[in-house]
């Protein structure tokens, strides 16, 4: 009898949490489980996080002497043809930056936001700045600890006005990917625009002039090399630019 | 030498296959994760321009001659640098961290689930901890419990203490495991034990009559 009962009950729970699965893949307004059936497993570790670990807690930080000695990888030079991803055109707009001391260099921002505009480097930095030395949690397997120097993504947010509708921030880069994340992150305490790192300006291999840092989540989600935000209302998984067609789970909050 | 097999209820059968079936898949994606960077550290940090606790020899992702550097943190007293990879190296931790996180909800749910049961049904007192009346020898019962009860859910925190999102909620967790590489070389630890462990197990039944404990833990009798 007793035995009976449990079988019905987790088939009950399974259908239940598949027609949950299926009805979030339709919305769009979270990660999607298309694709492949190992999505549904990041989608259960989004939902997870976001539904178990609902306060905004603080990665653990550092201090000075713990910096360690930090590889790049990945794009460490937007102008170089031989890495993945070099574009023509913003290579060519990325080496008038550097010969420029990135002056004309200018971080748009776009979509849910009230008043849309651009910012350049010395504008981010007249705004509130966060100094944290923190664990880069590289998704290949190895870390290492950085002091980061930046603005809140949250002020720049708010100096372009959020909307009510705004639930994702999608960085675009000076290398052909894009990538985003929620509003949980994006108003994250730790979530900054880094212009420094280990007290001086962040070198080109790191993402100059400007790159994000998200400490909740592994390495690949903060991007280098920013060009602009936009602030969505629904998911977008970016196409050929983004994570998942090149195989990778959108949360990487693990 | 022959044993007559232990006759297993249908929940002791269906738990153990699946969770075989996801304790295998858990091996086999994360020894993949591992193959992107096969060297193990102890402490928070570790990459290709440290010192390793550990090389292991399965492929040629490390290659310290091959990066470049290009910064020196002068102001720092300890003058950290940064160098930039030159090279591709293997890796299909796309594919392979996903099936990893896959394996591992079922293998949550399916082992809180296996728990739950036994302990209502009294299978953990009697067949498993040490001292209970089932006819398991206590070699048996301190490999079963071990693996079971200590090793598994050992896996399990090292590897929520890897997470970033989960350390940043849980930072006890950090500190338990004595930070995020060192959690990673005893996940690591952990699977090798879990190898002996699988050998030993199924050495014995090979040794005592395989294909009978292979239909009583399939059919039950």
């Amino acid at each position: 009898m007793s035995r009976r009962l449990i079988t019905r009950r987790t088939a009950l729970q399974g259908l239940a949490s598949s027609a949950v699965v299926t009805l979030a893949g339709c919305a769009m307004n979270e990660p999607p489980t298309y694709g492949n059936v190992l999505r549904m497993g990041d989608w259960l570790t989004y939902n997870a996080h976001r539904l178990l670990l609902p306060r905004q807690a603080l990665a653990r930080e550092y201090d000075l002497s713990d910096i360690s000695n930090a590889p790049a990888i990945g794009t460490t030079d937007p102008t170089d043809p031989g890495q993945p991803g070099f574009v023509q055109e913003f290579a060519e707009d990325y080496e008038r930056f550097v010969r420029a001391g990135f002056d004309d260099w200018r971080l748009t921002v776009e979509g849910s936001v009230s008043k849309p505009g651009s910012f350049s480097l010395e504008d981010l930095k007249r705004m509130r700045s966060r100094t944290q030395i923190t664990r880069h949690t590289c998704e290949e397997g190895w870390s290492a600890i950085m002091q980061w120097t930046g603005v809140p993504l949250r002020a720049v947010l708010e100096a372009a006005g959020i909307r009510d509708d705004a639930r994702f921030v999608q960085f675009h880069c000076y290398d052909a990917f894009v990538d985003g994340i929620d509003m949980f992150d994006a108003l994250h305490p730790q979530t900054i625009l880094a212009y420094g790192m280990n007290g001086r300006e962040l070198p080109v291999a790191h993402g100059a002039p400007l790159r994000v840092r998200v400490e909740t989540q592994l390495g690949y989600k903060s991007m280098k090399y920013l060009r602009g935000l936009v602030v969505t209302s629904e998911f977008d998984d970016n196409g050929p630019y983004g994570m998942i067609q090149n195989g990778y789970s959108w949360y990487a909050g693990i | 030498m022959s044993v007559t097999p232990q006759r297993q209820a249908l929940w002791v059968r269906v738990c153990h296959w699946l969770l075989a079936l996801s304790i295998f898949t858990l091996a086999y994606s994360g020894f993949y994760v591992l193959m992107a960077h096969p060297r193990l550290y102890w402490g928070e940090v570790g990459n290709d321009l440290t010192p390793s606790l550990l090389d292991l020899p399965l492929n040629d992702n490390y290659r310290p001659e091959a990066w470049r550097e290009n910064a020196t943190f002068n102001t720092l007293p300890h003058k950290p640098v940064s160098a930039s990879r030159t090279f591709e190296i293997f890796n299909e931790n796309g594919w392979a961290r996903s099936l990893h996180f896959l394996a591992a909800w079922f293998f949550v749910v399916i082992g809180a689930a296996y728990f739950a049961l036994g302990v209502v049904t009294k299978h953990v007192a009697r067949d498993l901890l040490p001292g209970g009346a089932g006819p398991y020898s206590a070699v048996q019962r301190y490999a079963y419990t071990g693996v079971a009860f200590v090793l598994l859910p050992f896996m399990a925190l090292a590897g929520l203490a890897m997470s970033p999102r989960v350390a940043a909620a849980f930072p006890v967790l950090l500190d338990v495991f004595g930070g995020y590489q060192t959690a990673r070389t005893l996940h690591f630890a952990g699977l090798v034990l879990l190898a002996v462990f699988v050998v030993g197990h199924v050495a014995l039944a090979v040794l005592t009559g395989f294909g009978r404990h292979l239909r009583a833990m399939v059919v039950g009798r």
